[in-house]
């Protein structure tokens, strides 16, 4: 399988990226480590007559400690964020995830940019980022803007950057002290999740504090467990209590049916593995 | 691009992927197209030490870089024309029965020592989970990749027993 023609340019810094997106608009597609976008060319179900590479972009990789939070280069390979120490220390969560994002060739490919832009609820990532309630920051023709991951998932494929704009940085809130766990259900090694639960816990004098659970596959965006969250506020830690809280992790969602599962088996997946990722955090 | 140590200057098309540009341009065919979806791992090669699926890699985008194939691995080890310690396992513990997938396997598991120069079986297993071999070797593959560590540990090639 060989894409159709496009031209094809690597710019060198984030302000020619911004340009060439300006004057090609939606004949351009933004190129990172192409696991998500070079299979749909090839598959011609993206047919861009410009790719973007910003694979040359050197000030878009990176972790840098920004105080209360870990400001991410959208361009830092899955690899780096798995080895980062920083990202280890701080927003373990992303360092577990991440490295069951694929396999190692694509973890030294893949970026975290790519993975959240292609907005894939069906990846690890987006779910990942909602739970630990990061900052995705976009630049375009007007200068930089800020987007809470609640808002940049939009729909299947679709988030809120624009044709002309590009995406930066990734801000993840340090996240010191809590628990967390990522657990990930799939029929075989490297496949998508058919669902995944991204589950992070607060402990204080033996209870839960405070809970966050990020689920992937289970709606065309990255979806909360809300009512789970708001039931584990305050729980006792025991299986029991976390059990209970977890029932209502599908609560509101609408999963989408494919060759692996269907609904309504996701919703029971999203429940059991709610309370081993709830329980593996709250440990 | 240096491939295998050697440099190349070529005019491609930058639809061109690294695979196809190592097999048809370069003349490189050790190194398989398998699934063509980046799930196989067939493809494997390093580029920049570490690895990748050729399949899903334009060739553009290696350019300047590093790329090294299972046919330039042996030259990367004593340089005394011996095959490297992980292709002389595979073939003395017979990791192989098709052998289409075995260029990508090794070219992984090199990458796989780099990182844990003593994997158990569990971490081999799971550190090669990019790569499929359909005729289901994979228990004289984890064997291969074992022996061929202790022998990277020893820096050298002399023949060890294979661990149960």
């Amino acid at each position: 399988m060989i894409p159709a023609s496009f031209d094809y340019v690597a710019p060198t810094s984030v302000d020619e990226v911004v340009s060439t997106l300006a004057e090609h608009g939606d004949d351009a597609k933004v190129l990172a480590g192409g696991h998500s976008l070079l299979p749909l060319m090839k598959l011609r179900f993206a047919v861009p007559a410009m790719v973007v590479d910003i694979g040359r972009v050197e000030e878009l990789r990176g972790v840098r400690d920004a105080g209360d939070h870990l400001a991410i280069g959208a361009g830092t390979t899955h690899h780096e964020i798995v080895h980062d120490p920083l990202v280890r220390q701080h927003c373990g969560l992303l360092a577990e995830a991440t490295s069951m994002v694929g396999d190692a060739q694509v973890r030294h490919r893949g970026t975290i940019g790519g993975a959240t832009a292609h907005g894939d609820s069906a990846g690890d990532l987006p779910a990942v980022v909602s739970a630990l309630e990061g900052t995705f920051v976009a630049q375009g023709p007007g200068g930089r803007r800020e987007i809470a991951a609640a808002d940049f998932f939009q729909g299947y494929l679709e988030t809120a950057l624009a044709a002309d704009e590009v995406l930066v940085e990734v801000r993840i809130p340090k996240h010191d002290g809590w628990g967390f766990a990522y657990e990930k259900f799939n029929r075989v090694a490297q496949a998508w999740a058919i669902v995944g639960v991204a589950a992070l816990v607060r402990r204080e004098n033996g209870s839960v504090a405070e809970a966050r659970i990020g689920l992937t596959n289970m709606g065309a965006v990255p979806v909360r467990a809300t009512a789970s969250e708001e039931a584990l506020a305050g729980a006792d830690r025991t299986e029991d209590a976390i059990r209970a809280a977890c029932q209502h992790a599908a609560d509101g969602t609408s999963p989408p049916a494919d060759l692996s599962a269907q609904p309504d088996y996701r919703q029971h997946l999203a429940r059991v593995l709610s309370a081993r990722a709830v329980a593996r955090a709250t440990g | 691009m240096t491939v295998d140590g050697t440099d190349y200057t070529d005019d491609v098309e930058p639809r061109t992927l690294l695979v196809h540009h190592l097999r048809e341009a370069l003349g490189l065919t050790g190194t398989n197209v398998g699934c063509d979806t980046s799930n196989c791992g067939a493809c494997t090669v390093h580029v920049d030490g570490q690895s990748v699926k050729s399949c899903t890699m334009l060739a553009i985008q290696a350019d300047g870089r590093e790329v090294l194939t299972i046919q330039g691995l042996a030259d990367t080890w004593d340089g005394e024309g011996s095959l490297h310690p992980l292709q002389q396992a595979f073939h003395e513990a017979h990791a192989l029965q098709c052998g289409y997938c075995t260029p990508g396997m090794i070219m992984a598991s090199l990458d796989l020592l780099a990182e844990n120069p003593d994997p158990s079986d569990d971490e081999v297993r799971h550190g090669l989970e990019g790569n499929l071999c359909r005729c289901t070797g994979y228990q004289n593959i984890v064997k291969a990749v074992r022996a061929a560590a202790v022998q990277i540990r020893q820096g050298s090639t002399k023949s060890q027993e294979v661990p149960a």
